[in-house]
């Protein structure tokens, strides 16, 4: 029974740094190079040659543990992980172990109920990423391309904070926010720069100590991690309650059969021998050092989020997400600069709304939208002074969006302005009661829904451009007695 | 403190080395002399020293600019790699 | 004869055109295809490459450029890598690995005009003390050829004893400069951690490794530290400090060099090599140096700290060689497990794979505290132990070896009698100071050699101990018979 049970999840992020070369090397980083064409000596782990650190991946660790309120470590240490692997062409991962960069620090996550939970980190460090080990077109054996060997990770490693996997997407996702406001990593799942691994565990409620946990590796988007969470707690509770016993492994999740599975025990001999790596000194950073990064810090998600919510008389929630980007954020307050904080709440709908819809459909970034603020702000004008109303101008979106023509050009062109002439409504209304008897007798004896007919068959009658509020009024009037409309 | 042949098996597996059965017995008879050896270190007096990493003091990792600084070699440094296919190093099926 | 002059007088009768680069490299080529069958000090062999070079650097000195090394010939260890030749570390695994750069050493010391004859033989990887674990066989001392040379840097050490080159490169992880340079009758010379780029040469010990030479004069060394010494930001524990004139500093008196007589080195010494320490103490004093006593209590722990922290750090930086991208790979491999396996254990020789194994061991799950741990604790006792006796005195003085050169083939099968070898070198790689060996005498008709070892960046002083007592003494003069 799962209620008996709580779940116990962790989760170590993996950010690649968007920094210009690697970390040890003067190699590009950049995505999409034939293979091995972006893997110098260095990377390549050549006989004789040597790492040195990149200033850069070391300011963007330090800029994160800022926003995190971390301890910035003054001294680091980098140590090697020793373990075999194709893609690890040294023979060991330069990481860092006992004296990582940056230390304890936390995050407040809103959970879609609208509660808000900090979740701990307990550490975050620099590393170096691997290779990549191809299998298609190779019979029985392996390619590898070392392009990505070298590149810059931040390792974040959460504290086991986290007790579903709703709680446990949420805090990936803030994560995800914050490494892209700080302009630290790129946050593209699709091409590997930003991965989670799960350690996942259960415990019978009340129960202190933690339970044996499974590690589920290499999850590249929000709907796996939430999907792999779901079906290994299912799997953990299944084996528990069946009398067995969880066993502490690596497991991959399968998306197409929506299902973990076993990759090797962590128990088998993986020892990594970690000792500090005697080809690199400690890194020292000094107060000058971090207050240049922190002067780079730009106003953090939440900073943003509490800012809209007071100034602009936003919930917490719609605040929320429209700082889930800074572009986002961006466009809004661009917005609401053409179109007036008193109009923030109309605004916010908008952009949540319609504007989010079309992103999404299309799967547009909000930098490549095809309706720029100024353009959005045009049309919340002719909501405002009252050209057309708010459902027409959904209608004008979708052709703004589909033409690129702004507002006005689209509301002329197709005749949209609402009627906002007692005496055309008035008219309207009269032909509409004149053909309705029954339905008007109807109302009048005490059928107050019917209202919303003669609403609906004006709206008809005027391709939907008969201003509301005085349709509503005019309407009241001339239909008269029966119930309250 | 003697090896036995079964940590000389479990660490020759780490290290990635094939040990053949000739050669079993003087492996584990030389290691166990060299542990036997060091451990004369496990007998000092060490009490509150810090380990020494590195052998010059007050040093510390210099850092360099973010910036592209090689290019692609990849067909010199291919020339002589065991084995090769379309760019990519080639080994034995790896299973995940 | 050309081979038995100093690299300064090489280079007055270039300069002067009295001789050319190219026929001394040809006389060093004939002498090496003459002589080096009977030593094996060579690997590879590059006598077209050399007489390119050779003829670059007539070209140079005939536009009327000056420089100390210019033209002058010389052997790399084949532990640097250099572009375009072998760089077999003395081993199977890299029998077939051509190198696609310069070491900075190679490249500065090309860059001054030096014409590079060939690579040397080394102990597999640089394990050693006797250039016994070579998979291209051992190398033989000129002195006395069913003896070692000492090692690992055998083969550059036998070269430059034999006159096959004026200098020859080394590097010196436990003493594998200075013991066989003490072995072979010749200079050898460690500087200190950081002050030679390790970008290029193939890592043993990261932390001990240091790059140097062998010479025949303590004047030749400082021409060609000179040139090699230096700031490479290729090298994170490169250190960036100015490289003082080491040349200069040569002639400067000794009086008041406080030397300090190490008492761990001196208890237990052979006598006859305890009588060549004291001529040379007897020198010294003579020049104006006060001798004292110094203890390093902590000395002592250093063989068996070196032997915990060296085959660590070596057992993970031989993991890059497994057969993917480089080097040896076995044949047909049936999976990836295979792969590495035989790839390693057939590419490897026996004492390197045993290194690997005692680091592995020491650095693993549960005995990380109780060797690799204390030995770095170890390590620092024994450096604070050297900085206090530098307080007290200027330099270090002691035998460099416990013995000469002994048989080839007596020590190889007994690992830990072998690294017993070290005894003396250790304590310097440890705390990184700088060291030099210079020779002092005979015992058995074998050559013995003095070590002085000096504080960080104490090259300068160091040179000119070694310089004055050169001026004062012929020892560094003697040739092997057949050599001369």
């Amino acid at each position: 029974m799962m209620s008996n049970w709580e779940v116990v999840i962790g989760l170590e992020i993996h950010a690649q740094l968007a920094t210009k070369s690697k970390i040890f090397s003067g190699s590009p980083t950049a995505y999409g190079a034939p293979p091995n064409t972006q893997a110098d000596l260095v990377d390549l782990g050549f006989p004789g040659v040597l790492p040195v650190l990149n200033q850069r991946a070391v300011q963007m660790a330090v800029k994160f543990g800022l926003a995190i309120d971390a301890a910035v470590a003054r001294r680091s240490v980098f140590a090697r992980k020793n373990y075999f692997y194709p893609d690890l062409p040294k023979g060991y991962q330069i990481s860092q172990y006992e004296l990582p960069i940056v230390a304890r620090g936390s995050l407040k996550v809103m959970l879609d109920d609208g509660a808000v939970k900090t979740i701990g980190i307990t550490r975050a460090h620099l590393e170096e990423d691997a290779g990549k080990s191809l299998h298609e077109g190779l019979a029985n054996a392996t390619g590898i391309d070392l392009n990505r060997a070298g590149t810059p990770l931040l390792e974040i490693v959460s504290e086991p904070d986290m007790r579903s996997a709703k709680e446990a997407v949420a805090y990936m996702k803030k994560i995800h926010t914050l490494v892209r406001y700080l302009e630290i990593c790129d946050g593209n799942m699709q091409e590997g720069s930003f991965r989670c691994d799960a350690n996942v565990s259960v415990r019978p409620k009340g129960q202190e100590k933690f339970g044996t946990r499974a590690e589920i590796k290499n999850l590249n988007s929000f709907r796996f991690v939430e999907k792999a969470i779901q079906y290994e707690v299912a799997r953990q509770v299944e084996i528990i309650e069946g009398g067995g016993k969880v066993v502490q492994e690596t497991r991959l999740y399968d998306s197409d059969k929506d299902e973990t599975r076993s990759m090797r025990s962590k128990e088998e001999a993986n020892d990594y021998r970690y000792f500090p790596d005697p080809d690199l000194l400690p890194v020292e950073i000094d107060e000058p050092f971090i207050a240049a990064v922190r002067a780079t810090l730009p106003e953090l998600p939440d900073q943003k989020a509490a800012r809209f919510a007071k100034d602009f008389a936003l919930s917490a929630y719609d605040a929320g997400v429209l700082s889930a980007s800074r572009e986002l954020g961006a466009y809004f307050e661009a917005v609401i600069a053409g179109v007036g904080a008193g109009h923030a709440k109309l605004a916010a709908n908008w952009v949540m709304g319609e504007l989010s819809s079309a992103l999404n459909r299309d799967n547009v970034d909000i930098q490549n939208s095809k309706v720029d603020p100024a353009q959005l702000t045009g049309l919340l004008h002719r909501i405002v002074d009252e050209t057309i109303s708010g459902k027409i101008a959904k209608e004008v979106f979708e052709a703004m969006w589909s033409e690129g023509k702004p507002a006005d050009a689209i509301i002329e062109a197709k005749g949209l302005r609402q009627i906002t002439d007692s005496g055309a409504i008035e008219g309207v209304i009269d032909a509409v009661i004149a053909a309705n008897p029954k339905q008007l007798a109807d109302y009048r004896s005490g059928k107050d829904k019917l209202f919303g007919f003669f609403v609906g068959q004006v709206m008809k009658a005027t391709g939907g451009k008969a201003n509301p509020a005085q349709l509503n009024e005019l309407l009241k009037t001339k239909l008269g007695g029966g119930g309250n409309a | 403190m003697s090896l036995t042949r079964h940590d000389v098996e479990k660490i020759a597996h780490l290290a990635r080395l094939s040990i053949t059965e000739q050669e079993m017995p003087v492996y584990v008879s030389s290691l166990s002399s060299i542990v036997n050896f060091v451990d004369e270190l496990s007998r000092a007096e060490t009490g509150a020293v810090q380990p020494m990493a590195h052998p010059l003091e007050g040093q510390h990792q210099r850092m360099r600019l973010d910036e592209v600084t090689e290019s692609d070699h990849h067909e010199t440094y291919q020339a002589i790699a065991p084995a090769v296919a379309a760019g990519l190093y080639v080994v034995p099926r790896v299973i995940d | 004869m050309l081979h038995n002059l100093f690299i300064g007088e090489l280079a007055e009768r270039l300069t002067k055109r009295q001789i050319s680069s190219v026929e001394l490299t040809r006389h060093f080529l004939s002498r090496i295809e003459r002589l080096n069958p009977g030593l094996n000090a060579f690997i590879t062999l590059t006598p077209k490459q050399a007489l390119q070079e050779a003829a670059a650097a007539d070209a140079r000195l005939a536009a009327g450029e000056k420089g100390p090394l210019l033209g002058i010939p010389l052997i790399h260890k084949d532990i640097f890598c250099t572009d375009g030749v072998k760089t077999s570390c003395g081993s199977r695994m890299l029998d077939n690995f051509v190198a696609p750069y310069d070491a900075t050493v190679v490249a500065r010391l090309k860059g001054a005009g030096a014409v590079m004859l060939g690579k040397s033989n080394m102990d597999e990887f640089a394990m050693g003390s006797s250039n016994e674990t070579s998979y291209y066989g051992p190398v033989k001392n000129p002195w006395d050829t069913t003896k070692v040379p000492g090692g690992s840097s055998g083969g550059s050490a036998a070269a430059t004893a034999a006159r096959l080159a004026p200098f020859a490169t080394g590097t010196d992880t436990g003493g594998s400069i200075r013991q066989p340079a003490a072995l072979t009758g010749v200079t050898g010379f460690k500087p200190t951690y950081g002050r030679v780029s390790r970008y290029g040469m193939i890592a043993f010990a990261s932390s001990l490794d240091q790059a140097g030479v062998f010479t025949r004069s303590a004047g030749d060394a400082a021409a060609v530290l000179q040139v090699m010494a230096g700031f490479d930001a290729r090298d994170s524990t490169s250190v960036d400090a100015p490289v003082p004139d080491y040349s200069k500093a040569l002639g400067a008196p000794l009086k008041g060099l406080k030397i300090g007589l190490l008492r761990e080195f001196f208890e237990g010494l052979e006598p006859r090599n305890a009588a060549l320490i004291e001529d040379a103490l007897t020198i010294y004093t003579g020049l104006g140096a006060e001798t004292r006593e110094v203890s390093l209590p902590h000395l002592p722990l250093s063989v068996p700290t070196y032997y915990v922290v060296a085959p660590a750090e070596c057992s993970s930086n031989l993991s890059r060689f497994d057969g993917v991208r480089f080097g040896y790979r076995c044949k047909d491999p049936k999976d990836l497990m295979d792969l590495y396996k035989r790839s390693r254990g057939e590419g490897f020789g026996a004492e390197v794979k045993r290194r690997i194994m005692t680091g592995t061991y020491v650095l693993s799950a549960g005995y990380f505290d109780a060797y690799y741990l204390k030995a770095q604790k170890a390590r620092r006792m024994i450096t604070d132990d050297f900085r206090a006796a530098f307080e007290k005195v200027d330099l270090v003085i002691g035998p460099t070896t416990p013995t000469p050169a002994f048989d080839i083939g007596a020590k190889v099968n007994d690992p830990v009698l072998m690294y017993l070898n070290d005894i003396y070198t250790i304590g310097a790689n440890l705390a990184g100071l700088p060291g030099i060996s210079i020779p002092c005498g005979f015992v058995d008709s074998l050559p013995m050699g003095l070590q002085l070892v000096g504080p960080h960046f104490a090259e300068a002083k160091l040179l000119n101990a070694a310089h004055q007592y050169q001026q004062a003494t012929d020892w560094h003069r003697h040739a092997p018979r057949g050599y001369e």
